[in-house]
C-alpha cells in the first residue's frame, strides 16, 4: 500500500491555504448550500484539526470530506493548491478509521469484481420491467428504492453491452497504427453507440482498434471515495491487461477513466515493483478520443457531413480540469459543417453529477444540474455534446424531469455521425 | 446547560436545519481569511432568513448570556469574524436577495448577503456599477463588506463602500429593529447613523438591509503600465498626476520585490530590473479619458519612467493579469501570508516603501508590497510560515515598526482592512486612551453588554487598564 495517501503527505499543500476563500466563489457544491464545511477552504480546515488531533473519525466528519471533486477549487486557488490531493488523503483516512457509508461498500464489491457487475447489471437488465416504470422521457424511473432517488429518471441498460457485441480486434487493412480501447462502465453497459462511434471514428481514420474484454471499472469510483487498497489492486490488473499490449495508444471516452490510465495509477502504484514504470509507460500512451482525433490521428474533413442542428458543449470536470482536453472538442464541433454551435456561459461549471455523489446528494445534485440547464436552455440548442457519460446521464435525467425535450450526445458520436 | 437550553429555543425559532451545532461543522468557523490569529470554536452556527429571526437570535443571546458574531463569507483580513469568546456565529448567507434595483433613484437595496460581484452582475444590464471593488469582491458580501468599509482599487477616484451606503436596517444588542437613512442624496436628519454603523465591524449591531448607491459605468478607459529605474521618481510621479488635476481610477504600485515574485511565477516579462512599476487605469467620457492619459503620460515621462498604453481590451488584460497576479505569486513563495494595509498621505508613498525596504531588511523578511498607491494605501506582505516560531517573532515587531512608521508619517493604521482582532492593540498608537475611551462610550451606549462581536476593535471592560 502506498503511503502517500495520508494526510502527513499532504501536510504543505495544507499549510499553504492562506483561508482567503476565493474558493467559495467557483464551488458549486458550496454554492447551494452556504456552509463552510462544504468548500474547500473549510475542508481543508478540518484535514488540519484532524492532523493536530483536534478532531477524530466520526461518519459525519466523513460525510464532510464529501464533495463533487470537480477541481473548481484547484483552478480557482491563488495559492495553486492541490486541493484534491489533500480531500483523497482524507477520505482514504477515514475509509481506514471507519470505513464509508454503506453505498459506497456496495459499490466497492460490484465494482471490483467484474462478474457481480457484469451480471448485476445483465440481470438488472432483465428484471428492469419488475424494477423500473417506464417514463415519458423515453428512460425509466425506479418502482422501489434501490438506492436511487425515486425521482430520478435513468437510461435503460442496454440489453447487450458493448464489448459482447464487438469483436475483440477490429483490424483495418493497412492500418496506419493500433491502439487499444478502454471503454469504461458507462459506454460498456449504458452508452454502447458510444463505443461503437469511437470505433468508427478510429477506423475510418485508418487506426486498428483492440478491444481487451478482461478489461474492468478503471477504479476512479473507488480512488476518487478513498477506497485506495482496492484502488490498487485494480490498477494492478489494467497495467496487466493494458501495458503488455502491442499498441501505440490507449484510447479512452470518459475523462474520469482517462484520469486514472494518466494520472491515478502512477500515484497508486508509485515505487510499486514491477510496477511503476509500467504505470508511467501507460499514462504516457492514454489518449481521450477528442484529444487522439483531433492530434494524433486526424479524421479526413473531406468525409464530412453536414449536420443541420443547434449544439452547445459542456466541458465534463475531469476531462477539461482533469486532463486539460478543453480546446479539442470545440474543434471537432466547429469543423463539422452545418453546425450552430452556441458555447455556453459556464462551459466548465460542474453539472452536479460527479458518479456516486448524485447518488448520495441526489436534491444538490439535482439543484446544481439547475444551473446548467438553465445555461443550455439559454443558448437555444437542440442538443448538448459532451465527452463523459455520467455527465449525460445527469443532462438526461435534467431534460426528463423538466420535459425540455433536448438531446445528449458524446463527441465520439457526433463527430461519427457527420463522418457517415 | 445554559448553552443547550439556547439551541432548543433558537431550534424552536429557526428551524433546525438553521441551528447548526456539530463540532465538524463549527470547526469551519473558528477562523477567517486573516493569518496569524488564534482560533476558537463558536457554541454555534445560525442561518436566519429574515430580519425577524435576526431579532429573535438576538433576544435569545440576550437571555442566555451568549456573543454574537455576525458572518459573511469569512474573508476579511482582521479576524473580524472570529469567534474569540464563543457563543452564536450568525450567519448571513441564507438572507441573499437582491431586493430592488432602482435606475430613478441610482440605487439598489439588498440583504447583507448578496455577493458583491452578484450585484454588479445585475446592475450591469442597466449601464450602471456599485464601484467599492476589493480584492474578494467575487466572494465577500454586502453586509460584510460594509461593516468592514471596504475599499478596493478604485478608491483613489470613486471612494470607498462608506461613499455609497445610503440608508440601513439595523437589528440592534436588545433585539430591536431600527432603520436609517434611505434613498435621498440629501438627508441630514440627525445624527450620521449610517455613517457609524457603516464600518462598526459588527459590534454595534446586526446589518440586515441595506440602500446602495449607484453611479453611471465609465464609457470607456485608457491603461497605462510604467516602469521606474528608483522608489523615488515612481513616487514623485504620483504626486505630480494628482497635481496635475487627473485623478485615475485606479493607479497601483508594484515594487520589486513583488515584480520578481510575479515573474517567477507566471513570466509574463516583467521588467524587473526596475524598482517599481505603476499601472494607472483613467476613465470616463471618450475625450476627457484621452486628455487625461496624454497627461499621465507627461507626468511619467518627464520624471524618467518608461510607459506603454495598452492598444485594446487584450493588452489591458494582459496587464492586470500582473496586478492580479501579485499576491498569489506571493502567497506561493511561503506558506503563511501576511497582507498588512497601513495607508500614508499619498505626498508620502516614497517615503514609507522605503521605510517597508529597511524595515524587512533589519528583520530579515521578505516582504512584497504592493498596492493602491494613488490613495496611499499600501500592501506590505510579509511571506513566512507560521510554524517557524522564532521567524514568527521577528514578523510581529516587523508588524509594530510598519504600523509606527505610518503613524508617524500623518498615515493610519488600516487603510481598507478594518482593526477587528489583528490590529486592536495598536489602536492606542493612532486614538490615545482617550479616543478609545470615546469609541468605549459608543459601544456601551449601543451594546452595554458586550454581546455583539466582543474582542473586536473596542477593547472589552475587563481588557482595561
Amino acid at each position: 500500500m502506498n503511503h502517500d495517501f495520508d494526510l502527513s503527505a499532504v501536510e504543505e499543500e495544507i499549510a499553504n491555504c492562506m483561508r482567503c476563500g476565493n474558493c467559495q466563489a467557483t464551488c458549486p457544491y458550496y454554492q447551494e448550500t452556504g456552509f463552510e464545511s462544504s468548500v474547500a477552504r473549510g475542508k481543508i480546515a478540518l484535514a488540519k484539526s484532524v492532523l493536530q488531533g483536534k478532531i477524530k473519525y466520526t461518519p459525519t466528519l466523513a460525510e464532510r470530506f464529501e464533495c463533487l471533486t470537480c477541481y473548481a477549487c484547484n483552478a480557482t486557488c491563488p495559492c495553486g493548491i492541490q486541493i484534491d490531493k489533500i480531500f483523497l488523503a482524507a477520505r482514504a483516512v477515514m475509509v481506514r478509521n471507519g470505513g464509508s457509508p454503506a453505498f459506497k461498500k456496495l459499490m466497492a464489491a460490484a465494482l471490483k469484481n467484474q462478474g457481480l457487475l457484469d451480471l448485476g447489471l445483465k440481470t438488472a437488465t432483465l428484471a428492469k420491467g419488475l424494477l423500473f416504470q417506464p417514463h415519458p422521457s423515453g428512460g425509466l424511473s425506479p418502482r422501489f428504492p434501490l438506492g436511487l432517488d425515486l425521482r430520478r429518471v435513468v437510461p435503460s441498460l442496454s440489453p447487450k453491452t458493448f464489448r459482447d457485441g464487438m469483436r475483440e480486434s477490429v483490424t483495418v487493412p493497412g492500418a496506419k497504427s493500433k491502439v487499444a480501447f478502454f471503454t469504461g462502465c458507462l459506454v460498456n453497459y449504458v452508452y454502447p453507440s458510444t463505443g461503437r462511434a469511437v470505433v468508427e471514428i478510429l477506423t475510418k481514420s485508418g487506426v486498428s482498434v483492440l478491444i481487451p474484454w478482461k478489461q474492468h471499472c478503471c477504479a476512479a469510483p473507488l480512488a476518487l471515495n478513498g477506497v485506495m487498497d482496492v484502488a490498487e489492486q485494480m490498477a494492478r490488473s489494467q497495467i496487466d491487461l493494458f501495458s503488455g499490449l502491442d499498441v501505440d495508444a490507449v484510447v479512452v471516452a470518459c475523462g474520469t477513466c482517462g484520469e486514472s490510465f494518466k494520472k491515478k495509477y502512477v500515484e497508486l502504484l508509485d515505487g510499486a515493483p514491477g510496477y511503476a514504470g509500467k504505470a508511467r509507460e501507460l499514462a504516457a500512451k492514454t489518449c481521450d478520443i477528442a484529444d487522439f482525433a483531433w492530434n494524433v490521428a486526424p479524421f479526413n474533413r473531406q468525409l464530412l457531413k453536414e449536420l443541420a442542428m443547434r449544439v452547445t458543449y459542456h466541458e465534463p470536470c475531469h476531462l477539461g480540469r482533469g486532463l486539460g482536453v478543453t480546446k479539442e472538442p470545440l474543434e471537432i464541433i466547429r469543423t463539422i459543417p452545418g453546425l450552430d454551435f452556441v458555447p455556453l456561459r459556464e462551459p466548465e461549471r460542474c453539472c452536479g453529477n460527479a458518479g456516486s455523489f448524485s447518488f448520495t446528494h441526489y436534491d444538490i445534485s439535482y439543484n446544481i444540474l439547475k444551473h446548467k440547464l438553465a445555461d443550455i436552455s439559454g443558448t437555444g440548442a437542440d442538443a448538448v455534446v459532451t465527452g463523459c457519460s455520467a455527465c449525460r446521464m445527469q443532462l438526461e435525467d435534467g431534460f426528463a424531469q423538466e420535459g425540455l425535450g433536448k438531446r445528449v450526445f458524446h463527441t465520439a458520436e457526433l463527430l461519427a455521425m457527420s463522418l457517415k | 446547560m445554559s448553552v443547550q437550553e439556547a439551541i432548543y429555543t433558537l431550534r424552536s425559532v429557526l428551524g433546525k436545519e438553521n441551528v447548526i451545532t456539530a463540532k465538524e461543522d463549527l470547526i469551519c468557523y473558528s477562523f477567517d481569511a486573516t493569518a496569524d490569529l488564534p482560533e476558537h470554536l463558536p457554541d454555534l452556527l445560525v442561518t436566519p432568513m429574515t430580519v425577524e429571526q435576526v431579532a429573535e437570535v438576538i433576544k435569545a443571546a440576550n437571555r442566555y448570556k451568549m456573543p454574537v458574531y455576525p458572518r459573511g463569507s469569512g474573508t476579511n483580513l482582521s479576524g473580524g469574524t472570529v469567534p474569540v469568546r464563543g457563543g452564536i456565529v450568525l450567519s448571513s448567507l441564507k438572507m441573499n436577495k437582491i431586493l430592488e434595483i432602482d435606475p430613478d433613484n441610482l440605487t439598489a437595496t439588498v440583504q447583507p448577503g448578496v455577493i458583491i460581484q452578484t450585484l454588479n452582475n445585475t446592475i450591469a444590464p442597466h449601464g450602471l456599477i456599485y464601484p467599492p471593488d476589493p480584492g474578494s469582491m467575487a466572494t465577500a458580501t454586502m453586509g460584510g463588506s460594509v461593516a468592514e468599509c471596504s475599499g478596493g482599487l478604485r478608491g483613489l477616484k470613486y471612494g470607498v463602500t462608506r461613499d455609497y451606503v445610503m440608508g440601513l436596517e439595523v437589528v440592534l444588542a436588545n433585539g430591536d429593529i431600527a432603520r436609517f437613512g434611505g434613498k435621498t442624496v440629501k438627508n441630514v436628519t440627525a445624527y450620521d447613523m449610517v455613517r457609524l454603523f457603516t464600518g462598526s465591524e459588527g459590534t454595534l449591531g446586526i446589518i440586515t438591509e441595506i440602500i446602495v448607491r449607484l453611479i453611471p459605468a465609465p464609457e470607456t478607459r485608457e491603461t497605462m503600465f510604467a516602469t521606474f529605474a528608483d522608489l523615488t521618481t515612481a513616487g514623485r510621479s504620483i504626486t505630480e498626476i494628482i497635481r496635475s488635476k487627473v485623478i485615475p481610477a485606479t493607479m497601483e504600485i508594484m515594487d520589486r520585490v513583488t515584480m520578481e515574485t510575479v515573474e517567477n511565477h507566471a513570466q509574463i516579462g516583467l521588467p524587473t530590473e526596475s524598482e517599481a512599476i505603476l499601472l494607472v487605469e483613467v476613465d470616463g467620457i471618450p475625450e476627457v479619458v484621452r486628455r487625461e492619459a496624454a497627461t499621465v503620460r507627461e507626468v511619467i515621462t518627464r520624471n524618467g519612467g518608461v510607459v506603454k498604453t495598452a492598444a485594446g481590451d487584450h493588452e489591458r488584460d494582459q496587464l492586470w493579469a500582473a496586478r492580479r497576479a501579485a499576491l498569489p505569486a506571493l502567497a506561493r513563495k511561503r506558506p503563511t501570508t501576511i497582507l498588512e494595509d497601513a495607508t500614508v498621505p499619498r505626498s508620502k508613498i516614497t517615503e514609507m516603501l522605503l521605510a517597508i525596504q529597511n524595515i524587512g531588511r533589519r528583520y530579515n523578511l521578505t516582504i512584497g508590497t504592493f498596492g493602491h498607491a494613488g490613495d496611499g494605501n499600501l500592501h506590505p506582505t510579509i511571506l513566512t510560515d507560521s510554524r517557524d516560531q522564532e521567524e514568527m517573532e521577528r514578523v510581529h515587531r516587523a508588524v509594530d515598526e510598519i504600523f509606527k512608521a505610518a503613524l508617524s508619517m500623518g498615515g493610519t493604521l488600516t487603510g481598507e482592512h478594518g482593526i477587528g482582532m489583528a490590529k486592536a492593540r495598536y489602536l492606542p498608537w493612532e486614538y490615545g486612551e482617550k479616543g478609545v475611551q470615546v469609541l468605549q462610550k459608543i459601544k456601551e451606549a449601543l451594546d452595554p453588554e458586550y454581546l455583539l462581536n466582543p474582542g473586536k476593535m473596542v477593547p472589552c471592560r475587563e481588557e482595561r487598564k
